[in-house]
């Protein structure tokens, strides 16, 4: 599995968690906002869970107009 | 008054510490009504400093501990009034808070910020006067002013230059990006982590810890390490009236308070 895909698998199965979505219903080009019913300080909760996760600092600029879970797992693999 | 409950905040006094709880929804703007009580709460800290020993801030609401000063109240300042007297409106409002800060700062007794999720702005500023912060894993830092064309204007800047290196603080200004706590405590700015739900636990645990030590000597040290910078203090209200007399910071303004969208707290 590339690298990406496996961020990608971790993003969806911990925001499934988190916001209590069933995980088949999430998939890399779903609008997040959308798709988890979240807002923009749920979305910076989301983000602070992923830097955990992953153990990077993301800045939250560089998820202006980022609102598929693809494009996020893009931003992360480029910070691992 | 030992214990009071108002609109915006409240507190009372437990085993030792004053408790200063935030709770004005959503998540706790700061505007003109959290500011009249904050100054009815440094008019009442120097009778509860007598019965007490240290001093925890923390808010009570879900969404964090404060997103800041109240923008929506800002805005609606400016409009329908003669400039001048919006400035003047703008500098009293300024004046009033960092007396507060300056009084919460200076206060002697060991005063600890138990924060969590968002700490933006005014709220970020209303920790930085603790000697202590202490944060829960998921809170966010950010100053994020000059996305509107402003700077801080309760007291961050001198602040974070007096507890903090100067490139950490330009990174932090001049980005305007949010932070996690294990930045902020690599940063040397919160001093323990919490888990979830768990900061004003430790902030108790910690409060309990600083009221074995004399009370004297624990003032004269806190005066001694945690000098105001009532200068810069002073330089940080001019050149925040500077900026907001501008037509781009009433344009920015209203693009935060009419914005509908999901990402309003995204750069």
């Amino acid at each position: 599995m590339p690298a990406t895909d496996h961020t990608l698998d971790q993003i969806l199965d911990l925001a499934a968690t988190h916001f209590k979505v069933p995980r088949e219903k999430l998939s890399a080009d779903d609008d997040f906002f959308k798709t988890l019913g979240i807002d923009s300080l749920q979305a910076l909760d989301l983000l602070t869970r992923l830097e955990h996760h992953f153990s990077i600092e993301l800045p939250d600029y560089e998820l202006q107009g980022v609102s598929d879970f693809r494009t996020l797992a893009n931003r992360i693999q480029a910070r691992l | 008054m030992n214990d009071f409950k108002g609109q915006t905040l409240s507190w009372q006094v437990v085993n030792g510490a004053i408790e200063l709880a935030l709770h004005r929804d959503p998540c706790n703007e700061i505007g003109s009504l959290t500011l009249d009580e904050l100054e009815n709460f440094a008019a009442a800290l120097p009778g509860l400093a007598n019965e007490a020993h240290a001093l925890i801030v923390h808010s009570t609401l879900k969404a964090g501990f404060s997103a800041g000063a109240d923008l929506r109240e800002l805005f609606q300042r400016g409009q329908g009034m003669e400039k001048g007297a919006a400035l003047r409106g703008v500098r009293e409002f300024l004046e009033r808070i960092h007396s507060v800060m300056n009084a919460l700062d200076a206060a002697p007794l060991t005063t600890i910020a138990a924060v969590h999720g968002v700490t933006f702005g005014g709220g970020f500023e209303l920790a930085l006067v603790c000697d202590i912060i202490i944060a829960d894993r998921m809170a966010r830092f950010c100053f994020p002013e000059l996305r509107l064309g402003l700077i801080p204007g309760f007291g961050g800047i001198p602040r974070l230059k007096r507890d903090l290196g100067n490139a950490v603080v330009r990174d932090l200004l001049l980005t305007g990006r949010s932070f996690n706590v294990m930045k902020a405590q690599q940063i040397g700015l919160v001093s323990q982590i919490a888990a979830e739900g768990e900061a004003l636990r430790v902030a108790r645990a910690t409060a309990s810890q600083v009221g074995k030590f004399d009370r004297r000597t624990a003032a004269a040290a806190k005066e001694f390490v945690k000098p105001i910078p009532y200068e810069e203090l002073k330089r940080e209200i001019d050149i925040f009236c500077d900026l907001y007399s501008r037509p781009a910071v009433e344009e920015g303004l209203r693009k935060f308070v009419e914005n509908e969208g999901v990402q309003p707290y995204l750069p």
